[in-house]
């Protein structure tokens, strides 16, 4: 039974959320819709046993891709006087939602325990799918799928390389350090002795 | 009972809606790029759900594949559109058609 209910759930905030992402009118409220629907689904993956691929969806997705559309939405001016707000006033519901958040994983994986999904049997079952889920993840990753997992970095690399040269803004008349010249430069360089006749000053 | 077919059909809904999303806001890119991580959610859900039932764990090594590239893609389609705005200072992408080269 609370496996059923677990499912709806998520399912349905799921949904839900998508529509508002498309539907919102402020981006900010957009990405905030995304967000929830991407921890749903991590809901929904918790409740079939799939917990590294729920935990890199809240960490990957939560963490940096929805922050980093957050960062781009504030960014670019759209609608700024709703962005304003203080952050005491909105710490209370930043909280509640947090606990919200913690309880649907915690429900979702409770309802995983309590067993009698028809998907997640075979994750129950020890025969077909080793230890638990992270370590059969683990064990297919680092051995068969080695150079795709490290082709994945080299993705995330070039991604990382491509977004820095096309945001990289070259500003003219700034002087930023110079580490080698610094370090090349010499006393002789920089300094000479001079012996001026007296009462004569010293050209510089 | 909770099987395949209900998790097939969480995914088609979410898919469906980030098509449709596409075409609501068709200038907003920033909405564009949040349908486009909608339909990856779907893609991912739906390998997870197969690779659950089928008892087969390269599915979700898959989806952590296709997890990759959706970050990759935001992070390129962000700075895309950071630099589309610094030119223009719009980000409406009816524009785009202007572009040359």
């Amino acid at each position: 039974m609370i496996q059923i209910f677990a499912f709806y759930l998520f399912a349905s905030v799921v949904i839900a959320s998508g529509a508002f992402t498309i539907l919102a009118r402020n981006p900010v409220h957009s990405v905030l819709w995304l967000i929830l629907a991407f921890f749903n689904a991590a809901g929904l993956m918790v409740l079939i046993g799939a917990e590294f691929i729920a935990m890199l969806l809240v960490i990957v997705y939560v963490g940096a891709v929805a922050v980093l559309f957050l960062f781009v939405v504030m960014m670019l001016d759209i609608d700024f006087a709703e962005l304003r707000g203080g952050f005491m006033k909105n710490l209370p519901l930043g909280l509640a939602l947090a606990a919200v958040f913690l309880a649907e994983l915690v429900f979702g994986i409770g309802a995983y325990r309590a067993g009698n999904i028809a998907l997640g049997e075979h994750a129950l079952n020890p025969a077909r799918m080793g230890a638990s889920n992270i370590q059969a993840v683990g064990e297919l990753l680092y051995t068969r799928y080695i150079f795709l997992f490290e082709s994945a970095g080299v993705v995330l690399l070039v991604a990382m390389v491509g977004a820095i040269v096309l945001t990289h803004r070259r500003r003219a008349g700034v002087r930023p350090q110079n580490i080698g010249s610094q370090v090349r430069r010499r006393p002789e360089d920089a300094t000479r002795n001079t012996q001026p006749a007296v009462g004569q000053g010293v050209q510089l | 009972m909770i099987g395949i077919e209900h998790y097939l059909v969480v995914s088609s809904i979410l898919f469906v809606m980030g098509v449709l999303g596409i075409f609501l806001n068709r200038k907003n890119v920033i909405i564009i790029l949040m349908a486009i991580e909608l339909i990856l959610l779907a893609v991912n859900i739906n390998l997870v759900a197969f690779s659950v039932f089928l008892g087969d764990m390269v599915g979700q090594v898959f989806a952590m594949f296709v997890l990759t590239v959706a970050a990759g893609e935001a992070a390129v389609g962000l700075a895309i559109l950071v630099i589309y705005f610094r030119g223009r200072g719009t980000i409406a992408v009816d524009d785009i058609n202007q572009m040359k080269g």
